[in-house]
């Protein structure tokens, strides 16, 4: 079974993430990482290789930097590797991005699975998993809170605000799991060691048939016209609880006419 | 004036307060239309009129509702093709954001997700997002097709504005390829008596400081008419349910007013809260970042504060 995992390189979330002059997440400045919640994706990937006798191939789109992510993902245990590297992509939107990762996963080929986290820890749309379904004419099973793969098709548990469902499709099939799934593992010493011998492909865009002017900032469907950072949250009264704190509340919470 | 589609968000036709904020936002650029899939039209009409949707498109066919997400998109599309809308809106749940992913590669338009303002500028469509765990507000616009836009709950102040909609079923024919992922089995939430997370106008959520016992969250939560909402920390340890989790892998809330208990106020959990109008914080530790953002703030033990103000606030 060959399954595909889409992991994205993100600048940390503790750390000042900012913007740059072309109103761009500033990718540069900020220290970078595996996004968090792709870890549970890659782990999903890796318990059901281990039980179909798969292999797991992690993609990623992304600057030069990003073989980190790549490189965390074959330390954890992933089979290879294939990153997405291009000057014309910076800047990609949400449209972009999937038509490259769509168009990469074409040329891997013989995908069974695609696995993707639920959002990435940036942009967080949480869109590109239902978008790479759509381009690439599979059916989707997304925010997975348990996955089951048997007999040709892929059944998961998807946990909504007014209901849990269960659904089902035949593979292949591009799946998105929650941080409920599992827990991801740490890299061992064995792992770390292993992963430097794994094969990693870097793809430019020609490699994937993609036409420069399709992605990147100059091609987005949608342009950020500014921002703004918010103004702090100036603090506010802070009171000490010495046996009337909770009356304080209340009187803080009738002069806003909250009651 | 073009019509702007308008995905309704109900459940068998109790229409979620999203709904209302969509069609006042639609409003401001075209002519309200709502799309509404599913059963149970009969009790959502009303509410669809009273906020100025002047068509409902009426889709209510097994072959949209017992799949998910693709069918829903393929309608859109079609309509999308159809009547040339000035604009499709959608609400910003998993579900909603996904068909507008779908849409977006179907029509050829840009995408927006978490709207949580709308307005018209010369020659298109601006939106502002809340993002980077609410620190920045990004204005974009789309520059591709009929904009795409998801909106965020309790963003936009909903308007009521009386029309006279007329109904047109719409006739669908769903392709197999998006009937390829079925809806085996649903099992709905038991309801808890308390408004809906992110409808609520206040949210007094528990964290890690509660030990496992909600009750005084829950008992102040009652007495002001709140959601209640839930730190990871609190639902990991099983004590809440993973629905009611507050932040950037849970749920995103902009209440007028969010109370944080025992809660220290991680990034990610700040991700789902920090748009809020007012925030409380009851926290034991001075030092706790919580206390940074805050309008009001108790340094104290959530056992005590939480019941006597409680008590306070049931008596006046
Ligand atoms: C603050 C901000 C606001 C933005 N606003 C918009 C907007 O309004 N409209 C728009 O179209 N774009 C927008 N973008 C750009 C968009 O976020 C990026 O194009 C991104 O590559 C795709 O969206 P996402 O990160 O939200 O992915 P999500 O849809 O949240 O990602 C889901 C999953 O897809 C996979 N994935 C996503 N990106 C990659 C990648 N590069 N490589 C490998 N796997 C990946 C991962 O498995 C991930 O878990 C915005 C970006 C930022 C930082
Ligand atoms: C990828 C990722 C995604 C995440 N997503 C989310 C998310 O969506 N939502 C979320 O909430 N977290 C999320 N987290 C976890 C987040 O980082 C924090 O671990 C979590 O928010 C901590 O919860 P807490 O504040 O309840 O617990 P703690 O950080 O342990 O804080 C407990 C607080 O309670 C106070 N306290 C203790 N006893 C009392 C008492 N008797 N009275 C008053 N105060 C008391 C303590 O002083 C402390 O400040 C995520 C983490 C990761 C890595």
């Amino acid at each position: 079974m060959n399954i595909v995992v889409c992991v994205k390189y993100v600048p940390d979330a503790q750390a000042d993430r900012s913007f740059t002059a072309d109103n761009t997440t500033d990718r540069a400045s900020v220290d970078g990482l595996l996004s968090e919640l792709d870890e549970y994706a890659v782990e999903e990937a890796l318990v059901i290789a281990d039980a179909n006798d798969g292999e797991v191939t992690v993609l990623t789109m992304g600057p030069e930097d990003a073989a980190t992510a790549i490189k965390k993902s074959l330390q954890m245990g992933a089979h290879k590797g294939v990153h997405i590297l291009d000057d014309a992509i910076a800047g990609s939107d949400s449209v972009a991005t999937s038509l490259i990762l769509s168009s990469a996963i074409r040329k891997i080929g013989d995908v069974d699975l695609v696995l993707t986290g639920l959002g990435s820890t940036d942009g967080g749309m949480s869109v590109v998993p239902a978008m790479l379904a759509e381009r690439l004419g599979l059916p989707q099973v997304t925010f997975a809170s348990e996955v089951t793969v048997a007999d040709g098709s892929v059944t998961i548990r998807r946990d909504g605000d007014a209901a849990a469902e269960t659904i089902r499709a035949s593979l292949p099939a591009v799946v998105s799991v929650t941080d409920q799934i599992n827990e991801p593992r740490y890299p061992s010493f064995k792992g770390i060691m292993a992963a430097k011998k794994k094969p990693v492909d870097t793809w430019s865009l020609a490699d994937i048939e993609v036409e420069a002017s399709q992605v990147g900032l100059d091609a987005a469907w949608s342009t950020v016209v500014n921002v703004e950072q918010r103004p702090p949250r100036s603090q506010g009264t802070i009171v000490t609880d010495e046996g009337n704190g909770g009356a304080e509340l209340a009187d803080y919470l009738a002069a806003g006419k909250f009651i | 004036m073009s019509e702007v589609l308008v995905l309704v968000d109900h459940v068998d036709g109790a229409v979620r307060k999203t709904t209302s904020e969509m069609l006042t936002a639609a409003a401001r650029l075209g002519e309200p239309a709502a799309v509404f899939v599913g059963a149970g039209l009969d009790a959502a009409r009303e509410t669809l009129a009273a906020y100025g949707a002047t068509k409902i498109y009426v889709v209510d066919s097994s072959d949209v509702t017992d799949y998910l997400v693709a069918p829903t998109a393929e309608v859109l599309a079609s309509l999308c093709e159809k009547v040339s809308p000035a604009a499709v809106l959608l609400p910003s749940t998993t579900t909603g954001k996904e068909i507008a992913g779908r849409l977006a590669i179907k029509t050829s338009a840009g995408v927006v997700t978490d709207a949580i303002d709308i307005e018209p500028v010369d020659g298109g469509i601006q939106s502002k997002q809340s993002v980077f765990a609410g620190n920045y507000t990004v204005t974009a616009k789309i520059v591709k097709g009929a904009p795409i836009i998801t909106v965020k709950p309790n963003s936009i102040a909903p308007l009521e504005s009386a029309a006279t909609p007329t109904e047109e079923t719409v006739e669908v024919s769903v392709s197999d390829a998006a009937k390829a992922s079925s809806i085996v089995s649903t099992e709905p939430k038991a309801a808890s008596g308390r408004p809906s997370l992110t409808e609520a106008a206040i949210v007094v959520s528990g964290g890690r400081g509660t030990g496992g016992d909600f009750g005084p969250v829950e008992g102040f939560a009652d007495a002001l008419g709140a959601a209640v909402g839930a730190s990871r920390a609190a639902v990991d340890a099983g004590w809440y349910p993973h629905s009611s989790q507050v932040g950037q892998t849970g749920v995103s809330v902009s209440p007028q007013l969010y109370v944080a208990a025992g809660i220290s106020g991680a990034i990610q959990h700040r991700a789902g809260m920090q748009t809020s109008k007012a925030i409380v914080a009851i926290n034991k530790d001075e030092e706790a970042p919580i206390f940074e953002m805050v309008d009001f703030g108790v340094v104290g033990d959530l056992f005590t504060v939480l019941p006597a103000a409680t008590a306070k606030i049931n008596e006046s």
